[in-house]
């Protein structure tokens, strides 16, 4: 299968490609020419993208799976080539068996490429050590407790030295057990206005104080998962200039929204953690935007029923899959960065987090292709989405940014 | 009718009492409808020199068009300041038009108890009757074409302070 | 954003805070109340407003004595009442509360008195009223969470307005565990909404909600400061979970530093009433004198709390 992707502006952030009217050739599962055809070239398949955007395909570092085939077909309709699952399934992915059923599943389905996280302890109780290497063995990219925590401090520390000893990385949500436990939104003036339990900032900034510790003394490598306040920001920027091995992201609901945005009791509008402040919303972007932070979808699908209740009831969470290049160009033209860059936040940044070499298009890459119309504006509905979860707080709202072919290992999946 | 024709309100408010006062053996309690029905009632226990307080009932709670309507905005606490328990009242309205403000009024004076009889003295009837209500007492049959409404009116300049008045309006 | 408690015409169809409510409304409702005040005094104490109607009390969270005040104020109004007692365990039947909502609707009810332990909770049900086109049905907040308990906040105001007049002349403290007393937003939003210039909260700072001061309220520690001058003072109750725990040592230094005794109540004004939405924990939140005192006014609350679900019911089911 050779694949001819022509008249489009070719994007490619890592290796800074921005060109218009440029044709990108794929052979092989590869990207083969850049511009012009390598000798022989005969293309079975013409992609016209007049007047698109042509990048490497999306790689989201958050995206539940619930139901695998309608969130994997979720994923290519959004552009996204690669997923990274965190293992905060039911149940758990902590075991190799589970692991490798999942990688599996992904590749009979074919469609976006599943990249596991392993649990980090035994059902995430923060006890007793999953079997780390037999996980990165069957498929696994790294280690998480997803959003549940470590309680126990010591157990961490273990935790964090075993993956140091083999080189693996630990993702952890900072986010204090203790602070965070009994709250539903951030601890603020609309908490206290709506009579929401809250969490406070310190849930998270407490949090990372003892991770960085703890890299500090483990030389683990450590990616922070869906930051949400300025003053966690302000607390890494100080760790990676120390020179620390840690990496983080946000989610891209954070970079748009704020703890106002839950009106009147939202159940949209609840997140983990919980959207905060317009300072830390800003702290946040200016974050993303200077490439200290990926930016992920944490696509989380939710059945009706589970949002259809009193915002403390409701499950937090949204979807995303199909949002995140959209939501991407939303925040881009908001806070005034160039396309060039916010594509980077989503494709060459995450395969960096992850250590793959991915996220780009120069010769000799795989050639995972989103190819999208970012003028076309189209309205969010239950029926335009793909995935499961219809759960958004964007339903209705229009949007810029469509997907218009998703090419993943060289062969087209949407 | 054109307005400057309108008759003079305090005027008819002594024809009226002229009309009550060879009643006035029964002892009879008057309850004034709000608004009009209760600056007339006022007048009246001055004119016919009563020494009692007079009763002021507002129908808001007993009006057959609340589920349209809704609530009046402004409803003022009814206060009958008397024992209604087999006394002879009178009713005092402005103007009787339905009758629909009369049967609210009687079936909340019930709610007080038993009176031994219930009386209508109003200033106005324009007709219109929807339910078989009459006036006992009345000074003026007016005229009015459909899309006219007739209310009372009490002064508050310097000069008018306290003088009532008739105005007619056209919906 | 619109506010769900209005209609296109700014008029009152549910009651589920008493924020963002214009000032002209909660007059409307405390004036109206005071003629079913006067109703209330009668022989026949039912007017027929409500008649043919259906009054739903969905209590999802236990209360007796609001619960009865609703039902006493349904009634006057000629209401057929209904109390539905909804445990945990018909929730715990897979029915989810809209769910129970749906059924309801079906049983031609006319007005949901709604109670629940999550805050926002009759936001729900009245958002699915609306999207399901029934526009006949109305809802009153019975208390929801933390969040707001509007028919208390208006029977406050309404005493206050019994006993004090003006509301622009008055300094109001609002007194103990505000962090979770939905009785104390709604008072506070109403204060500020008819104009109290100062309102104050007194409480330690493990029962105090953050931003206070954003809500146009000024926070004291010190309660003998905090009441110095003060009109009105308003107790709150002390739930026993939070008597001895992270939050407080024990009821009785809560007491020392925070219950009501005449001693302290000697600093407000010699006029100053206090109010207590009830139950109160005597030597807890409140001294037995001081409770029992000429200064106390819980019992009129209580009565003026019936005449002003008369009026939040009336108003509310006569607008669509």
């Amino acid at each position: 299968m050779q694949i001819e992707i022509k008249n489009g502006r070719l994007i490619d952030p890592k290796n800074t490609v921005d060109r218009e009217n440029t044709s990108l050739f794929i052979a092989h599962g590869k990207i083969a020419g850049v511009g012009s055809a390598p000798a022989g070239f005969v293309a079975d398949e013409v992609i016209d993208a007049s007047g698109c955007i042509v990048c490497p395909g999306l790689i989201d570092l958050a995206a539940r799976l619930n139901s695998i085939e309608a969130e994997l077909a979720a994923a290519v309709a959004g552009g996204v080539t690669s997923v990274v699952v965190p293992p905060d399934a039911d149940p758990p992915l902590d075991e190799p068996e589970l692991a490798d059923r999942l990688v599996h599943r992904g590749e009979e389905i074919g469609k976006a490429r599943v990249l596991p996280l392993g649990a980090l302890t035994l059902g995430l109780k923060g006890e007793r050590l999953a079997e780390l290497a037999g996980l990165k063995k069957a498929g696994c990219v790294a280690f998480s407790q997803a959003s549940k925590p470590v309680i126990d401090t010591e157990a961490l520390l273990r935790a964090m030295e075993y993956a140091a000893t083999f080189g693996y990385a630990v993702w952890l949500q900072p986010q204090d057990h203790w602070l965070a436990k009994n709250g539903i939104a951030h601890e603020g003036e609309v908490a206290s206005r709506l009579g929401l339990a809250g969490i406070p900032v310190a849930a998270e900034t407490i949090a990372i104080a003892t991770f960085v510790q703890l890299v500090r003394d483990t030389g683990c490598r450590l990616h922070l998962t869906r930051l949400s306040s300025a003053a966690g920001v302000a607390l890494l920027k100080q760790a990676q200039g120390e020179g620390l091995p840690i990496s983080f992201d946000v989610g891209i609901h954070h970079l748009l929204l704020t703890d106002n945005d839950i009106g009147y009791f939202n159940p949209h509008a609840r997140f983990t953690p919980p959207l905060r402040t317009q300072g830390d919303r800003t702290a946040l972007s200016q974050a993303a935007a200077a490439g200290l932070a990926a930016i992920c979808s944490d696509h989380t699908p939710v059945g009706a029923d589970d949002k259809l209740l009193p915002f403390g009831e409701a499950k937090p969470g949204a979807t995303g899959l199909e949002l995140l290049l959209p939501l991407t160009l939303k925040w881009a033209e908001a806070a005034g960065i160039p396309l060039s860059t916010a594509l980077a936040r989503i494709t060459c940044d995450p395969a960096a987090v992850l250590g793959l070499d991915a996220g780009h298009l120069a010769p000799g890459a795989a050639a995972d292709v989103c190819v999208f119309d970012p003028e076309t504006t189209w309205i969010v509905t239950s029926e335009a989405l793909k995935s499961r979860g219809k759960n958004t707080p964007w339903q209705g709202y229009p949007l810029a940014g469509k997907v218009l072919a998703t090419v993943v290992g060289g062969k087209r999946v949407y | 009718m054109a307005p400057e024709h309108l008759p003079d309100a305090e005027a008819q408010c002594r024809q009226l009492a002229d009309l009550i006062r060879p009643h006035l053996q029964q002892r009879p309690a008057l309850v004034g409808i709000y608004s009009g029905g209760a600056w007339v009632a006022e007048r009246l226990r001055e004119l016919l020199g009563l020494t009692e307080d007079i009763g002021l009932i507002d129908v808001s709670f007993y009006r057959d068009d609340f589920s349209k309507k809704g609530l009046h905005p402004q409803c003022r606490p009814t206060v009958i300041p008397f024992d209604v328990e087999g006394r002879h009242i009178l009713l005092v309205d402005d103007v009787l038009y339905t009758g629909r403000t009369t049967r609210a009024a009687i079936n909340e004076l019930f709610d007080y108890g038993r009176p031994a009889s219930v009386g209508l003295a109003v200033l106005a009837d324009r007709g219109g009757r929807e339910l078989p209500v009459a006036a006992t007492h009345c000074v003026w049959q007016a005229e009015l074409a459909a899309g006219q409404s007739l209310t009372l009116a009490r002064g508050e300049g310097e000069q008018t302070h306290g003088q009532l008045a008739w105005r007619l309006e056209n919906a | 954003m619109h506010n769900p408690q209005l209609n296109r015409d700014g008029e009152l169809i549910h009651l589920l805070s008493i924020e963002g409510l214009p000032k002209a409304i909660l007059t409307q409702i405390l004036d109206t109340a005071a003629s079913f005040m006067e109703v209330s005094s009668r022989e026949v104490k039912k007017v027929p407003l409500l008649r043919g109607k259906s009054v739903f009390n969905l209590f999802f969270e236990n209360s007796t004595r609001t619960r009865t005040t609703f039902e006493i104020a349904a009634k006057r109004l000629s209401a057929d009442v209904i109390n539905l007692d909804i445990n945990k365990s018909s929730t715990a039947k897979g029915e989810t509360l809209l769910d129970t909502i749906d059924n309801l609707c079906a049983m031609d009810a006319n007005l949901f008195v709604v109670r629940h332990a999550s805050s926002g909770a009759p936001y729900l049900i009245a958002d699915h009223l609306r999207r399901i086109g029934r526009n006949d049905i109305h809802v009153v907040n019975a208390g929801d969470g933390r969040h707001a308990h509007p028919t208390q906040g208006l029977l406050d105001m309404y005493t206050i307005r019994h006993y004090k007049q003006d509301f622009t002349q008055l300094r109001v403290a609002i007194v103990g565990d505000i962090l979770h007393s939905r009785v104390a937003r709604s008072d506070i939003h109403a204060l500020t909404t008819l104009g109290v210039p100062e309102v104050r909260a007194i409480g330690p700072e493990t029962l105090l909600p953050k931003h206070l001061d954003k809500l146009g309220v000024q926070v004291f520690h010190d309660m003998e400061e905090g009441l110095k001058d003060c009109d009105v003072v308003i107790m709150l109750r002390l739930q026993n979970e939070r008597m001895n725990g992270a939050l407080l040592p024990s009821a009785g230094e809560y007491f020392r530093h925070y219950g009501l005794t005449p001693q302290k109540l000697a600093l407000a004004k010699p006029d100053a009433v206090v109010m207590h939405p009830g139950p109160m924990n005597r030597g807890v939140e409140i001294h037995s004198a001081v409770a029992d005192g000429p200064q106390a006014v819980i019992l009129p609350q209580v009565t003026f709390g019936i005449a002003v679900r008369m009026a939040v019911m009336s108003i509310v089911a006569g607008n669509s």
